[in-house]
């Protein structure tokens, strides 16, 4: 006996409605939810800035950002300059932190001129300037904020990716990692950028050696960090000429 | 488990053990080495597994009279994937930090075979309440499988348990690094996983020998 479900027209049929049904469904959930997800990867972004330089709830080994009840208030108030540099011209915007580094890539690759968002924090006295960096890891996008003094020594770095393997190239936003950076020199003494290198094997585990431009790998994720060492020497040497005129 | 009838408590505890679904089914290998490198990804993957294939099943077994056989995996895999991008959606919207922690599953969940082939060998052709059991009895004992290794493996490979330092600081050398205990590296790396399943199935079948097929 054949079933009633077995002919071609039926299937058709339900393969039409089946695509109609969920089509819709997805379409319409994802833009009634759109408006609340880009407000918490806004919020998100103001996190991880102030994360970059310092202003964190950190504990012992955990890193945790400032709540996102406050986190607006707060990068009004850390957060003292937004700069927008496009070429020579240096200007300031409100919304310099929601410029998408990925897209500015991608102009930067068709030709046009790359707008490079720069935030310049203060906290304790003391002068951050925090970049946002964009690379590739293994399976997908990775990015990070670095946070710099006057003369590119890191004072803070915050990474995240997109899907990285959880507990190899994932651990890129552990503590034990990111901290590792802190302190690091990107220019060499004479002045030429240099970067940082993710290294294995660099003989210095507790990364005691602050100007030899590696730190520690993490073992079983080599090819995330290599995305990381990329995305620092391609992404933060286009600021070397802006800290160039700071010296002037 | 008094709720549940002598065969609907079956459906939950066979796939613990005697019908694991690791470990006899030999289904959901590939994401049970893919992320078992630590035990909270293990656990969280756990948990959404046990979710998407308890309401997935149920979903199955409520349309198996209307699915055309011809495109039935399509359908299933329809479904699992609307599951799983409802979920993922709601949560970036309402509850962003877990999306952040859970969002390298999404992937893994749709192409879980134990989702499809739990769809295909049991919701098909059982009623929603017997599936949903199903489901979540297969769930479990994934769920079960993937803590053992994740729990050797971090342990192991790390020296750490859901992030403590159980074995003492490797850099400081405090606890069993003092005395010359290292970390061994690979079993950080998935062939290890592979390895640590093969011992648990070993040790499985050599507690209970009807599971060895004949040769």
């Amino acid at each position: 006996m054949s079933k009633r479900t077995d002919s071609n027209g039926y299937t058709m049929i339900f393969a039409v409605v089946m695509v109609l049904i969920v089509g819709s469904l997805l379409a319409f959930l994802a833009s009634s939810l759109k408006p609340s997800i880009k407000e918490n990867e806004r919020i998100e972004k103001q996190q991880n800035i102030l994360y970059a330089m310092g202003v964190n709830e950190n504990d012992e080994s955990s890193a945790t950002f400032v709540s996102t009840d406050v986190a607006g208030e707060e990068f009004k108030k850390y957060i003292k300059k937004q700069l927008v540099i496009e070429g020579d011209k240096i200007s300031e915007s409100e919304d310099a932190y929601l410029i998408d580094v990925k897209k500015q890539k991608a102009n930067a690759k068709a030709g046009k001129t790359r707008k490079l968002p720069l935030f310049v924090g203060e906290k304790d006295g003391k002068t951050f300037y925090v970049a946002p960096i964009y690379g590739k890891g293994l399976w997908d996008a990775i990015w990070g904020y670095v946070a710099m003094d006057e003369n590119m020594v890191v004072q803070g770095a915050y990474f995240d990716h997109k899907g990285e393997t959880p507990g190899l190239g994932a651990n890129i936003k552990q503590r034990y990692f990111m901290d590792d950076f802190y302190g690091e020199h990107l220019l060499t003494e004479a002045g030429v950028f240099r970067g940082i290198t993710v290294a294995k094997g660099n003989n210095d585990p507790k990364n005691e050696d602050k100007t030899d431009y590696e730190v520690d790998a993490i073992a079983g994720s080599t090819i995330t960090g290599d995305g990381v060492t990329n995305m620092i020497k391609s992404d933060l040497a286009l600021y070397v000429p802006y800290f160039k005129t700071l010296k002037k | 488990m008094g709720i549940l009838s002598k065969k609907d408590a079956g459906l939950i505890k066979d796939p613990l053990f005697d019908n694991n679904p690791i470990t006899i089914q030999v289904l959901g290998i590939c994401s049970a080495l893919a992320i078992t490198a630590e035990l909270k990804a293990s656990i969280v993957m756990s948990i959404s597994v046990i979710f998407v294939l308890g309401l997935g099943n149920v979903v199955i077994s409520l349309m198996r009279n209307i699915i055309p056989s011809k495109i039935r995996i399509i359908v299933q895999l329809i479904v699992v994937a609307t599951l799983v991008i409802i979920v993922d959606l709601v949560l970036k919207a309402f509850a962003y930090e877990l999306s952040k922690t859970l969002s390298v599953f999404v992937g893994l969940i749709i192409t879980n075979c134990i989702i499809m082939g739990r769809f295909e060998a049991f919701a098909l052709g059982n009623g929603p309440w017997k599936s949903f059991l199903d489901g979540i009895g297969n769930a479990l004992g994934y769920g079960l499988i993937l803590v053992i290794v994740g729990f050797f493996r971090e342990l192991l490979g790390s020296g750490t348990l859901l992030g403590f330092k159980v074995l003492g600081d490797p850099i400081e050398k405090t606890g069993l690094y003092s005395i010359g205990y290292e970390n061994n590296g690979f079993m950080l790396l998935s062939p290890m996983a592979l390895i640590v399943v093969g011992i648990i199935i070993w040790v499985q079948r050599s507690k209970n020998k009807t599971l060895i097929e004949e040769a």
